[in-house]
């Protein structure tokens, strides 16, 4: 039986780092010596990453259509932005902390509210959160700084060392660059332990894992926080390296955005997020500044491209083409 | 502000939300699909209706009607080549391409006729004022609050009394058995979405001073669209009547009394009401 | 061997469902004494499958009780009923199509042994839960194809799927409905020696059309109508019943 013992040995490999993993992280410490005067930049593609992989958990694993994760994004931001500005708390390792902790609270009690429905009324409770939390900074200006935001905040050094670099960030890429790290071996963990399996058998068919026993709604939430917490991660990251919060980070422009990227780079895949946040940000960057009606024009188009064709993005894309070449006469 | 006029403003909007959405529910509940592009085809429709009175001088009730008759045309195109493909898809690639759809309409839009907001010329006996008798009020709004009634006792009668409605209402209550009862549901599906897109695009012109009209506005609406679909109940015309002047009058009110941040109190209404009945006010449950 | 006085594994006291005014399930009660080989049979919608979905709670009665092994179990939700010893296959496979064979009962092992929910360790770690799946996998003779896509296996091989899913978490009362639907009848060897080599003191009922099957396998047959039950007894009590051969079987036995 010499083919079922690779299935289990397969199996119980899965998760061990293949060579190329590394790849990514070699890519992230070469582009810090390679770019040194767009770091500003890459420490957002980076925390965009991290905020596509908050999402892919929910969206690509546990297969929750969310179009309001930016409600804890946005509640990271605004906890490290008020922390700092009103109780003059800036060191950012606690700051982070208390991000996570405030979003995951937040992605904890709106689970278990919101994931009692599906499908549509999901959908719609999420962009409801997101525009409800959104509406709430907009109201407590006193708090938020409301539609202006809190500007000019600037932090301490990270672990009482290493001071943030205003001019060339590279105190913040490398800073980001370390959460950013762990943060996805969390992730990584999460995605191949059974809980992970578990998320994923929720996605593939629901019915099935009520009827093998599974307390889904209970998983549900716990993915649902966790994403919520690791977005918040991303969003303090985001306060902390650009030195200002507005109410950007709680609209819809930022959510569908980190949809997209997550759609490009492929769901479900963990390196999806990596792939799709260097290629929107990188053709963002470029495109949009200069022909912003194009730049919407396109993505439009790549958006019903995908949902037509590429379910499962950039790679998915390939896949398909390398398989018609093969089976092609 | 009294509160005849308060209502009144009120149920004007409600009117303008009730006839742009009326179709999206009745194609979400018929096709159970998520088309968040449904304010695009209100967009569109108002800028054919606008642009037609002001560049080719068309009259206001045949510019409305050349709004609906092109949108549903252009609507008809859309769902045979691509809307059809992915009724079987999942939610998340009928959200992409229908966002993607919005995009495109978007920026297609600002392209083609530039960013700056249009406005609908409302003909002489729309403008000013009627005498109700009890209070003097803006013939306009009036005229769309007639409108709607209009348009909802309509669609009651259509729905109830014709045998075109009664196949839709049981298409929307099961598919399946319509379909193994020899509805040619592909086609119902089309002419549906035809009518409520045409409808959403008479919603889109009529509704233009209340709403505004510009290339943002399919998504600065798409919120309150998807609000007034979901409360009301997918594939309930009353459901979304009621649920359209709730939300219509709600909003009025807010903007006037908390004009900064008020609509929040829209969204947590909406929260609460669909954790309690998440098939909407007037839904099937289960659905 | 008849132990009338040990609680039969599964039983319903007057059962009923009622979508409206459709009864769906009329005063039902029903007995599946331990380590039976039982049948469902009967025409068209009878309400077989509604029933399965009553003892699995996917459905929750309109009036009635359910006991599992003596224990009331009316009012449980459908995981907390498989954690109590129940498990079903579905008429139409629903299995994770998108895994490998042996991802999919490993899903279901891991949920029974209680580590479903574990974070920390991979899992591929856990070899115990990976070795029970491997056994059952070897068990419905699907080794060979335990690396497999689901979706990749022809229909037949993913009905043996569902069964070892449903073994996986070691029940008491094994519900299979319909498993023979959909197999082409040069295959149904396969799922007949899977069914005859089920553990014995397992209490399996079987929700078939395929009479062959039927009277090869149960010990005891049950025939529901319009859903309620018109006749329960031996095998060659139901062949010699008159009225359920006009009512039902007429035509298959002569056929």
């Amino acid at each position: 039986m010499a083919v079922s013992f690779t299935a289990a040995e397969q199996l119980a490999r899965r998760h061990r780092f293949q060579w190329w993993e590394t790849l990514p992280w070699i890519a992230a410490l070469a582009a810090f010596f390679a770019f040194p005067n767009y770091l500003a930049f890459a420490t957002q593609v980076l925390i965009t990453i991290l905020f596509a992989l908050s999402l892919d958990l929910v969206l690509g694993y546990a297969g929750i259509v969310t179009l309001g994760h930016a409600a804890f994004f946005g509640a990271g931001a605004y906890t490290v932005g008020m922390l700092a500005s009103h109780f003059g708390w800036t060191e950012p390792l606690s700051g982070l902390l208390a991000a996570a902790l405030v979003a995951g609270v937040v992605g904890l009690v709106s689970g278990l509210v919101l994931l009692r429905t599906h499908g549509l009324a999901l959908l719609m409770l999420t962009l409801c959160t997101m525009t409800l939390l959104e509406q709430a900074a907009n109201m407590g200006a006193a708090w938020t700084g409301g539609f202006d935001g809190i500007p000019g905040l600037s932090f301490g050094k990270i672990l009482g060392l290493f001071s943030f670099d205003v001019l060339y960030f590279r105190t913040q890429y490398l800073y980001v660059l370390t959460v950013l790290l762990i943060c996805f071996l969390v992730v990584r963990m999460l995605v191949y332990s059974s809980f992970g399996q578990s998320l994923t058998g929720v996605r593939e068919n629901l019915l099935r894992m009520h009827a093998v026993g599974a307390p889904v709604r209970i998983r549900l939430v716990i993915a649902y926080a966790i994403s919520a917490a690791l977005a918040g991660v991303a969003g303090g990251l985001f306060t902390q390296a650009t030195g200002f919060v507005n109410l950007a980070v709680l609209g819809l422009e930022r959510a569908a955005g980190v949809l997209i990227v997550l759609i490009l780079g492929g769901y479900g895949r963990l390196y999806g997020a990596f792939v799709g946040a260097v290629a929107y940000m990188v053709l963002e960057h470029f495109l949009a500044k200069a022909y912003p009606t194009a730049w919407q024009l396109g993505i439009g188009v790549v958006l019903v491209l995908v949902a037509l064709y590429a379910r499962n993005g950039i790679p998915g894309l390939a896949e398909t083409l390398r398989g018609k070449r093969r089976s092609a006469p | 502000m009294d509160l005849i006029t308060i209502l009144l403003g009120g149920l004007a909007s409600g009117m303008v939300l009730f006839i742009v959405s009326v179709g999206l529910s009745v194609t979400m509940g018929l096709m159970g699909f998520v088309n968040l592009a449904h304010g695009g085809f209100a967009m569109l429709g108002g800028y054919v209706i606008a642009l037609s009175m002001q560049h080719w001088g068309l009259p206001f009730g045949w510019a409305l009607l050349l709004g609906f008759v092109a949108v549903a045309a252009l609507s008809v195109v859309l769902e045979r080549f691509f809307y059809s493909r992915l009724y079987r898809a999942t939610e998340l690639d009928q959200v992409l391409f229908t966002i993607g759809l919005v995009f495109v309409m978007t920026a297609a839009v600002t392209l083609g006729i530039g960013p700056n907001s249009q406005s609908v010329v409302l003909p002489d006996w729309l403008k000013g004022q009627t005498d109700l008798g009890f209070i003097q009020y803006r013939s306009y709004s009036l005229a769309l609050i007639a409108a709607g009634t209009l348009l909802v006792l309509a669609l009651w009668l259509g729905f109830e009394r014709t045998r075109f409605g009664a196949t839709i209402r049981a298409a929307v209550d099961s598919r399946r058995m319509a379909s193994s009862l020899g509805v040619d549901v592909g086609r119902l599906f089309t002419v549906t979405f035809a009518i409520g897109s045409g409808l959403a695009a008479v919603g889109g012109g009529l509704g233009a001073e209340i709403l505004g009209l510009d290339p943002n506005y399919p998504l600065r609406y798409l919120v309150y669209f998807l609000i007034v679909v979901s409360v009301g109940g997918l594939g309930r015309v009353t459901g979304v009547f009621f649920a359209a002047l709730l939300i219509g009058v709600l909003d009025f009110v807010l903007k006037i009394y908390f004009p900064k941040g008020g609509t929040i109190f829209i969204y947590a209404l909406t929260l609460v009401l669909l954790l309690a009945r998440p098939q909407g006010l007037f839904g099937k449950k289960g659905g | 061997m008849t132990a009338s006085a040990a609680a039969p594994a599964l039983e319903t006291r007057g059962l009923c469902k009622n979508f409206g005014a459709l009864e769906v399930s009329r005063e039902v009660n029903f007995r599946l004494e331990r380590g039976a080989r039982h049948a469902l049979i009967g025409p068209n919608g009878a309400g077989k499958t509604t029933f399965i979905n009553l003892l699995t709670g996917v459905l929750l009665p309109s009036r009635g009780d359910i006991f599992l092994d003596g224990e009331d179990v009316t009012s449980l939700a459908q995981a907390k009923r498989v954690k109590r010893g129940i498990a079903r296959t579905f008429q139409i496979n629903q299995l994770f199509r998108g895994l490998t064979v042996l991802e999919n009962v490993c899903i279901a092992v891991a949920e029974r042994l209680g580590v479903g929910g574990s974070m920390l360790r991979p899992a591929g770690r856990h070899a115990d839960v990976i070795a029970e799946a491997m056994r059952l996998i070897e068990m419905v003779r699907l080794g060979a194809d335990a690396g497999r896509r689901v979706v990749e296996l022809p229909y037949g091989r993913q009905r043996l799927v569902e069964i070892a899913i449903a073994l996986g978490l070691n029940p008491r009362v094994l519900l299979l409905d319909e498993p023979a639907a959909g197999i082409p009848s040069a295959e149904s060897h396969i799922l007949l020696d899977a069914i005859a080599t089920l553990p014995k003191d397992i209490a399996v009922l079987i929700i078939e059309h395929d009479m062959d099957l039927v009277f090869r396998f149960a010990e005891r047959i049950t025939v529901l109508v319009s859903g309620a039950i018109f006749a329960e007894g031996t095998p060659a009590e139901i062949a010699a019943n008159g009225d359920v051969r006009s009512v039902y079987l007429g035509t298959a036995l002569d056929g």
